[in-house]
């Protein structure tokens, strides 16, 4: 399709739902155990049932808090929960205990890298308006029928119902698709580093509405703001954007006008579908929850917890940069969870290269750990010994070959690689008389060759290097071999 | 019969703990039926817990403060196992599977419970009448109200169809009832009491008190149900004090403050305000120093009222729904249509107006001209209570402006009734604790109220007055003779 020009500026905005990973529900003490069967995680207060009251889970105002520390966000001197109100059977109460007015933390920033194939990737702040708490709904199981539009009777399931959540806004600051799924990314890195949320977008405890408008250019005001929802995974957010981009820069090339509405993004067909419109919106009247107190965290607490934080991904992918000389590629591939980070610096503090470190660790060992779904901190193969590992490379002793070969096991059991390479007669043979012996026995059954290669074939060489290995199982420094080797045939 | 009298009873072995059920509900079977106090009885449980309190004593084991004492409780107070309707056909079946921190405390203290009490539909109304289950009468004019919302703990009580009762207050809905039915009922502080278990009404307001047919009595409920509870937020974490530690000392000296613009009120009847006044000159009589005080705002408590407890409540009834329990209309077409059926048919005329009203001052748009604006009168009025609490110790004012009121007196014109609200509302809206108690009768011979209003915490102070007032003035000895109260 063709374009008037190439100005257009897509303008987005996230909301980010993440699930606060506490054991019990942010206003009772019933559990938030994913999975089980409907309503067994339920109590009289997830239930809303006449004459319970919601406390405040301690552990959730701390997982919140921290959360906002780590966007660089103010945390309020004093916050309030307020009720919002609406009726759909998912909502016990009929309304959502929420924050309205006076969240827990606001004006933050995030430092998002954008990484995209065949172009160069570059650091972009975006800010963020507001971090609130409030409560999950419940879900609606449509039964009666295979499809929703079929369906005779709904059934409610309150499991989820009173799970806690942080809502995190960003501001308007996202242009592309890319950059979109890159800070969705960079916020479950960051809750995930934290230990706050496993951030898992399948099951829902990390989920992302896209606000998206276009406008001819960057200085035209905004165009009408269009909600996605339904987004399962970091690319599909990607791509919903780049779609909707298109539909909207569409709409308003062939003169038409973009609706105010809700849409959802259709996985399969890999588009984006009307939902609702939003025009008239709805009024929730909120007012200030009377069931609970102000929310006060003292400086002394702020400290605390201030003090627990982790060092966040951002910061370590600098770090590995400047100090270790890594790739940003490498930084990135290390640092996407915490636990590889951790593998990786526990490596590097034994004194090994961190580049053969960064490689082997992006490369079999990540290949490994996803694979098998372990975690890099279970691994029985320790930090300490893939380090022993990289030093027996570099010292000689045993081969790149020899190690990948024996890696697969010892990822499995763990132990020490000296001790495996000793034990299963592995080293490499370093004694140069030996290999002297070996060569000159290889020379003389193979009389014709070394006639040819005198005579100025000198391709043979890779000839007798491969008898060599055969003869030897590989142990021999291939450095080592060819220089005995061409001692041996120049005689 | 006071608690103390009974204790003393029961402890001797001249009466068992059974024989005193088996007694109430005798007499609640003969008198119940013309008063409707009760909306049910638990004669089963009653005489079983009876016969664990007679075989602990007749064992020796110690008794808690309350044993064998029968209880009537407000029906907006979740009993576990035992249904809790609240007076609504919302709520005809809800049986609770937890039990209120009140009455829990009760239970633990001994407590027997009779039986759950008539109320106006989730606490909404000054009369009882709105009740979905049929009204209470006022047990000195069957003719009359007992007032409301607890008009049935507060008929029980005055009737000796149980020896103290529970109810709640969000407005007046402890004290004008004990007004009108010639007995002691306590609002505490607000946060004094745990919410948890009580259904809620308006969640700024709401409190849960006792009457009593004395002010000992009352000291001695409020003793076990105060204090602070994990299972609510609002429940102030303060130590409770001994409430009947200063009830025999002197209130000499006590400066007693009485509000200008409350006795100025043309809605107040005459009988009512001189029956007070002479309290009040007992009170100097007795020591105390009467001190003319100015409450600016107080007569605008009922607009501001008005507008905060029908916003919560609007907010606190959504979610009778027919989705998860309660009534369920049946003959629905869609998911919203049998929503606003079930709420259409189950809530009675003065929810639906309440909910209504709060739904309305919670809109976008007119959220900042009445929720809001509100909230600020509310605040000022907090702040007149704190300018008097500096010159005067406690403030006396007629409990309601008039004695019971005829049944259906007030069907015509709802607004009217919920002028009788109008002195006792601004104690909820500052959150102090108030007392009513008998100060004399009108010349009908029905019964009129005093209120004591404390500040903050100040439960003690308030019992000790009200107990000297009690015992110097002996107004129920002077009972007109030939009233129809059923004793």
């Amino acid at each position: 399709m063709s374009r008037s020009n190439a100005d257009w500026q897509a303008v987005i905005g996230l909301e980010t739902h993440v699930q606060l990973g506490t054991k019990s529900k942010i206003f009772t003490s019933a559990s938030t155990t994913f999975g089980d069967a409907p309503n067994t995680h339920i109590d009289p207060v997830v239930c809303g049932l006449p004459g319970t009251l919601p406390v405040l889970n301690k552990k959730v105002l701390e997982y919140a808090v921290k959360t906002s520390m780590a966007l660089n966000l103010n945390i309020a001197r004093h916050s309030k929960f307020d009720r919002k109100q609406y009726f759909y059977p998912d909502l016990p109460k009929n309304y959502q205990i929420s924050q309205f007015d006076e969240p827990i933390a606001e004006e933050g920033w995030i430092d998002v890298e954008v990484a995209e194939k065949g172009k160069e990737t570059y650091l972009k702040r975006i800010g963020i308006e507001r971090l609130h708490m409030e409560e999950d709904a419940g879900k609606l199981v449509h039964a009666g029928s295979d499809r929703l539009a079929g369906s005779t009777y709904s059934l409610v399931d309150y499991n989820r119902a009173g799970v806690a959540l942080a809502e995190i806004v960003s501001k308007p600051d996202l242009r592309t698709g890319r950059e979109a799924s890159e800070y969705a990314s960079e916020i479950r890195r960051i809750v995930r580093y934290l230990g706050v949320s496993d951030g898992n977008m399948q099951e829902g405890s990390l989920r992302c509405d896209v606000n998206i408008s276009v406008r001819r250019s960057s200085d035209a005001p905004f165009g009408t703001k269009v909600e996605i929802k339904n987004m399962n995974s970091f690319s599909a957010i990607q791509k919903a954007c780049d779609y909707e981009i298109e539909r909207q820069i569409n709409l308003y090339e062939t003169g038409e006008s973009v609706a105010q509405e809700t849409r959802l993004w259709d996985e399969g067909k890999q588009l984006t579908k009307s939902m609702r419109s939003k025009e008239g919106s709805s009024d929730y009247r909120y007012f200030p929850d009377p069931d609970l107190g102000p929310i006060e965290v003292s400086i002394e607490l702020q400290q605390k917890w201030k003090s627990e934080l982790p060092e966040l991904p951002a910061n370590k992918r600098k770090r590995y940069a400047k100090d270790f000389g890594l790739s940003v590629y490498d930084a990135r591939v290390l640092t996407d969870e915490s636990s590889m980070a951790e593998y990786f610096e526990s490596v590097v503090s034994q004194g090994v290269d961190p580049k053969i470190a960064s490689n082997w660790i992006t490369g079999d060992l990540v290949a490994y750990v996803n694979a098998n779904k372990k975690d890099f901190l279970k691994l029985p193969f320790k930090p300490e010994e893939l380090a022993e590992m990289i030093q027996l490379i570099t010292d000689g002793k045993i081969s790149g070959k020899i190690a990948k070969e024996i890696l697969p096991g010892l990822l499995e059991t763990g132990g020490s690689p000296k001790t495996f390479v000793e034990k299963n007669g592995l080293s490499m043979i370093s004694d140069s008389k030996l290999i002297e012996s070996i060569i000159r026995e290889i020379l003389e059954a193979h009389p014709k060759e070394v006639e040819a290669f005198r005579g100025g074939k000198t391709k043979l060489q890779g000839f007798f290097v491969g008898q060599l290995m055969k003869k030897t199982s590989g142990k021999v420094d291939p450095k080592l071999a060819n220089q005995i080797l061409l001692d041996q045939l120049r005689l | 019969m006071a608690i103390a009298e009974w204790r003393q009873k029961l402890q001797s072995g001249e009466v068992s703990s059974l024989e005193l059920v088996n007694d109430q509900l005798k007499r609640i079977k003969l008198v119940d039926k013309s008063l409707h106090a009760y909306l049910q009885l638990e004669e089963d449980n009653a005489r079983s817990v009876a016969k664990k309190i007679d075989e602990a004593r007749s064992s020796g084991i110690d008794l808690p403060p309350l044993a064998g004492v029968p209880f009537a409780i407000k029906d907006n107070l979740c009993t576990k196992g035992v249904r809790t309707t609240c007076s609504s056909k919302m709520l005809e079946n809800f049986i609770p599977p937890y039990e209120s921190t009140v009455t829990k405390r009760l239970w633990n203290s001994g407590a027997v419970l009779i039986g759950k009490t008539n109320l106006d539909e989730f606490a909404m109304g000054s009369s009882t009448e709105t009740s979905a289950f049929g009204a209470t009468s006022n047990p000195w004019d069957l003719s009359r109200v007992p007032g409301g919302s607890s008009g049935g703990s507060a008929a029980a009580v005055a009737s000796g169809l149980c020896m103290a009762a529970l109810g709640s207050d969000t407005g007046g809905s402890i004290r004008q009832p004990a007004s009108f039915c010639g007995v002691v009922g306590l609002k505490p502080t607000y946060g004094r009491v745990s919410r948890w278990g009580l259904v809620a009404f308006a969640s700024s307001l709401d409190q849960v008190g006792p009457f009593t047919t004395n002010v000992r009595d009352a000291a001695e409920v409020l003793q076990v149900i105060s204090g602070p509870d994990p299972l609510d937020s609002t429940c102030l974490d303060e130590p409770v004090p001994n409430f009947s530690e200063f009830l025999n000392d002197s209130i000499k000296g006590i400066r007693i403050g009485l509000i200008k613009e409350c006795f100025n009120q043309e809605g107040i009847s005459t009988e009512v305000k001189d029956s007070v006044l002479k309290a009040a000159n007992q009170f100097k009589s007795l020591g105390a120093e009467l001190v003319d005080v100015s409450c600016p705002r107080f007569n605008d408590g009922i607009a501001t009222y008005y507008v905060i407890a029908p916003s919560e409540a609007s907010a606190n009834l959504a979610r009778y729904d027919g989705v998860k329990y309660g009534f369920r209309a049946e003959d629905d077409e869609s998911l919203t249509q049998m929503t606003s059926l079930t709420r259409a048919n189950a809530f009675g005329s003065e929810v639906q107006r309440r909910i209504l009203i709060g739904t309305y001052a919670l809109s976008a748009g007119y959220f900042d001209a009445y929720y809001k604006k509100a909230q600020q009168v509310r605040t000022l009025i907090s702040q007149d209570f704190l300018k008097c609490f500096k010159k005067v110790d406690l403030l006396l004012t007629p409990t309601s402006p008039t004695t019971a009121f005829k049944a259906g007196s007030h069907d015509n014109d709802p607004l009217s009734m919920y002028l009788s609200d109008l002195l006792t509302i601004p104690a909820n809206l500052a959150g102090l604790p108030a007392i009513s108690l008998p100060c004399g009768f009108d010349n009908l011979g029905l019964p009129i109220g005093l209120q004591l209003i404390g500040n903050v915490l100040g439960e003690q102070r308030l019992l000790q007055a009200a107990y000297q007032y009690e015992q110097a003035a002996n107004v129920m000895k002077n009972c007109p003779e030939g009233n129809s109260i059923p004793r």
